[in-house]
């Protein structure tokens, strides 16, 4: 009984991997209008079919895409495309230090995947895994499991917007972005235990109105910083 | 205008961006003061994503009951920190959502 109970808990590398596709599902259902919008889109901004695909193949970051669309449409100069891109894609690098910890340890060639899709969504799935308190050696499958089936989506919703965009009644009004927003919002929760994240929490969301007008997702990192150091801030005062 | 041109460029950037750190992440040995300051990250960028989603989905401030997504993240948030559980939160936050903008 109990040696068949360990085996039923116990993780493999599948059923992390499987766990992280369950457990981005509803990013991947919030993504889904915004892949097909940025498919719509992309010819009438000037962009080939084939660039659009090998946009969301390559790049694969979706606000960047969106802007670099905008951008494209607009006549914007090339490096300045680019540069915006640079800016608007900013925020990945808060993801990838607060990955250090968890990955560091990895072989080399595991960072490649982690790196390359990384997103908001993948990000937020994977630091919440890696923060379980389950000695499981296998969370980087959980991540792979998630970024995975998060890219393979928004291949496919890039497709079938450039290709059936057109027949397709206007994606953003359909409300699934909002699955991104309960999702979000279901896991800040566990993270609310003490006042520094209650402060912190509470800066980062008034800066990011104060701040939503700033061009190219700028106002989101100046948020996130603010409510780090404002998270701080009261732990010290707390400590003294 | 260069389509090729563009797109590698964007891949350079995006990916410089996401990946050194990373690479050099069995190398880099952070300061526990520094680690205790990344524990804030997810919940402050989850924050700063989602607030404006529901308060300002059309680049405006829309404090009323005819805005679903208000009423849908107040219910997520009652429930969730209610019962704790993701995945009711998820269900019941978009059902209400839903539910409110049929009403309306």
């Amino acid at each position: 009984m109990e040696l068949s109970q360990r085996q039923f808990s116990r993780k493999t590398a599948q059923s992390e991997f499987w766990a992280g596709c369950r457990a981005i599902i509803p990013l991947v259902v919030g993504a889904i209008p915004f892949g097909i919008i940025f498919g719509t889109l992309a010819a009438s901004s000037g962009l080939s079919h084939a660039g659009a695909m090998a946009m969301s193949a390559f790049v694969f970051a979706g606000s960047s895409q969106f802007i670099a669309l905008g951008l494209l449409s607009a006549g914007t100069a090339l490096p300045l495309i680019i540069l915006t891109t640079f800016v608007v894609n900013l925020r990945h690098l808060l993801y990838a230090v607060s990955l250090v910890p968890y990955v560091r340890d990895l072989p080399q060639v595991w960072k490649l995947p982690i790196g390359f899709w990384l997103t908001d969504e993948a990000f937020a799935v994977a630091i919440a895994r890696y923060h379980q308190p389950d000695p499981s050696p296998y969370k980087h499958w959980f991540y792979l499991g998630a970024a995975f089936f998060m890219y393979a989506n928004w291949q496919l919703c890039t497709w079938v917007g450039l290709t059936v965009g057109q027949w397709i009644p206007n994606a953003a009004d359909w409300g699934l972005d909002f699955a991104m927003s309960v999702t979000f919002i279901g896991m800040i929760i566990p993270y609310l235990i003490n006042h520094s994240m209650f402060a912190a929490v509470l800066v980062a969301g008034l800066v990011s109105l104060l701040a939503h007008g700033w061009p190219h997702q700028l106002g989101l990192i100046v948020a996130a910083i603010a409510g780090i150091a404002t998270g701080a801030l009261v732990e010290q005062i707390k400590k003294a | 205008m260069n389509e090729f041109l563009l797109i590698t460029g964007m891949v350079i950037v995006t990916f410089l961006i996401r990946y050194p750190v990373l690479a050099m992440s069995g190398r880099l040995q952070l300061a526990p003061w520094f680690l205790q300051l990344l524990r804030f990250v997810p919940p402050t960028v989850l924050t700063a994503i989602v607030v404006p989603a529901v308060l300002m989905p059309n680049d405006q401030l829309w404090l009323d009951f005819s805005n679903a997504r208000l009423i849908g993240a107040i219910a997520a948030v009652g429930i969730g920190v209610w019962r704790k559980n993701l995945l009711l939160t998820i269900v019941i936050g978009m059902l209400v959502f839903f539910i409110w903008q049929w009403l309306l």
